[in-house]
């Protein structure tokens, strides 16, 4: 698979919802008939996709919010699985 | 799906259950069309009055507040209702994901888009079907018409557009032409589901049952199909479950993530719930949903394995299966705590074999054993409706 462009600007995939559950304490991804719970880094990065940040805005905001180094190839990764699953488009 | 993510520990189901992820509103059972297969219990014309909107707004607000996030909206045909807009433009606002599950029936393009200003989610259109509407679909443009206008509607207002087709003995010999038709109104799913056999379609199973034969030749049609027509059409074939050798983890187990409510405010575990014996399911215009589902003795009836019979208490597979459906081991066998018959470990499964094997000898019914017969739509056009 093609590795992401960092100038990308991904957004959320038509006909999936990202929302928080109180019941759960979790992001969930919600689509026809179904959901995913997310994990904390899924949620992370999912929710910093807004269609207006570049994937690159997206890795320096995560890396400021825990102090980290080096997620790009962590995020990238994440975003082609979450392109995969059309939980993720990118716009152009 | 669901099931993933509300797994906890249904192995010994020791424990609070989850919270009911999944809320079913049927909202009516009055419907346009009068499928002789239809999975409405077959006596539904003793069903009580009908929710009021404000009655259906608590419901939503109650399931919502538990933790219920996908919202099915169903019937009969929920577009009789007048309130649906209504209905949906509250669950959205509440957070739930909404589906609509329609016959198309009534879908004009004021009320699509006011559902969409409401913030309804998806659509499926549905075939749940009588042989009579099938053929209408096959061989009546003005049907087809009816329903590509539906479709084109749908694409309009940017939902995906999603066909589900319930499959029998009377129509599985049509998957080609079924899927060629959802083809020409480009639907980009479609779900070909064989009947289930409760209600209605109980009552018809002998009728209703395919042969080996014809489940295999509508397999082969199907991949066929789906080599040609490649992701632009995702395709879905689902076996009935009589031909199976373990029972389908219905519902993950009964009260662990479902919670159907009926036209006339009575909540199930299952759609066709009703029907089991010795239970009293409660209704919401008498109780709240949290006690319903958390304290009522109906819906604590099947949770865990404590209530499992021999062979399924001592199977390592109960936590997987949960002893298939408690309202197919009724019908089949008069026990809802007996295991599944589909199950070949059953001490009942010849009663599911038995079945086969009738529908098996009667060989291939489109001729004259079935006064519901196809018209062979190449012959022309029946516009006599
Ligand atoms: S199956 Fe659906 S469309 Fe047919 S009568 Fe029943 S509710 Fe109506
Ligand atoms: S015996 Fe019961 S638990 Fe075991 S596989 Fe069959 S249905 Fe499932």
């Amino acid at each position: 698979m093609r590795a992401v462009d960092a100038a990308a600007r991904p957004a959320i995939g038509r006909g999936f919802r990202l929302q928080w559950e109180p019941a759960q304490e979790a992001h969930v991804l919600l689509y026809p008939e179904g959901m995913v719970k997310l994990n904390q880094s899924a949620a992370a990065i999912l929710t910093r996709c807004d269609g207006v940040r570049t994937v690159a805005d997206i890795v320096a905001d995560l890396e400021r919010t825990y102090t980290a180094a080096g997620l790009t190839p962590d995020v990238c990764a994440f975003i082609t699985l979450a392109l995969g699953r059309t939980w993720l488009e990118l716009l152009p | 799906m669901l099931a993933q993510a509300a797994a906890q520990d249904p192995g010994t189901g020791r424990g609070r259950p989850g919270p009911p992820l999944w809320l079913l509103l049927e909202l009516t059972y009055r419907c346009p069309l009068h499928c002789v297969f239809c999975y409405n219990p077959t006596d539904f014309g003793s069903v009580g009055r009908e929710l009021a909107t404000g009655e259906w707004l608590r419901v939503l607000e109650e399931a919502r507040a538990l933790g219920s996030v996908q919202l099915g909206l169903s019937g009969g045909e929920p577009l009789v209702r007048d309130d649906l807009e209504t209905i949906v433009a509250a669950a959205h606002r509440l957070g739930f994901y909404t589906n609509l599950i329609t016959s198309g029936v009534g879908l004009t393009e004021t009320r699509l888009q006011a559902l969409a200003e409401a913030g309804l989610d998806h659509i499926q259109l549905s075939f749940q079907d009588s042989t009579r509407r099938m053929n209408d679909f096959l061989s009546s443009t003005r049907t087809f018409e009816l329903k590509s206008r539906v479709a084109a509607l749908i694409k309009k207002y940017r939902y995906p557009m999603v066909l589900n087709v319930v499959l029998h003995r009377l129509n599985i010999d049509h998957v080609e032409e079924i899927l060629g038709m959802a083809e020409r109104m480009g639907a980009e799913y479609v779900e070909l589901a064989n009947t289930q056999y409760y209600g209605w379609a109980w009552r018809n199973r002998e009728q209703l049952l395919p042969s080996r034969a014809q489940l295999r030749r509508a397999e082969e049609v199907t991949a066929r199909f789906r080599e040609r027509v490649g992701s632009r059409m995702r395709i879905f074939f689902v076996v009935p479950d009589y031909f199976e050798t373990r029972p389908k983890p219905c519902m993950s187990g009964l009260g662990q993530v479902f919670l159907s409510i009926a036209p006339d405010g009575v909540a199930l575990p299952c759609q066709a719930a009703r029907m089991l014996p010795g239970l009293t399911f409660p209704s919401v215009r008498e109780a709240s949903v949290r006690s319903i589902w958390y304290e009522s003795p109906a819906f604590n009836r099947y949770r865990g394995d404590g209530w499992m019979k021999e062979p399924c208490r001592s199977c390592p597979e109960r936590g997987r299966d949960f002893g298939g459906c408690r309202c197919q081991a009724y019908l089949l066998t008069g026990d809802p705590a007996n295991t599944d018959p589909v199950c070949e470990l059953s001490p009942h499964h010849h009663l599911v074999t038995e079945a086969v094997d009738r529908a098996e000898r009667r060989g291939t019914p489109l001729a004259a054993e079935q006064p519901l017969v196809f018209r062979d739509h190449r012959a022309g056009e029946d516009s006599r409706a």
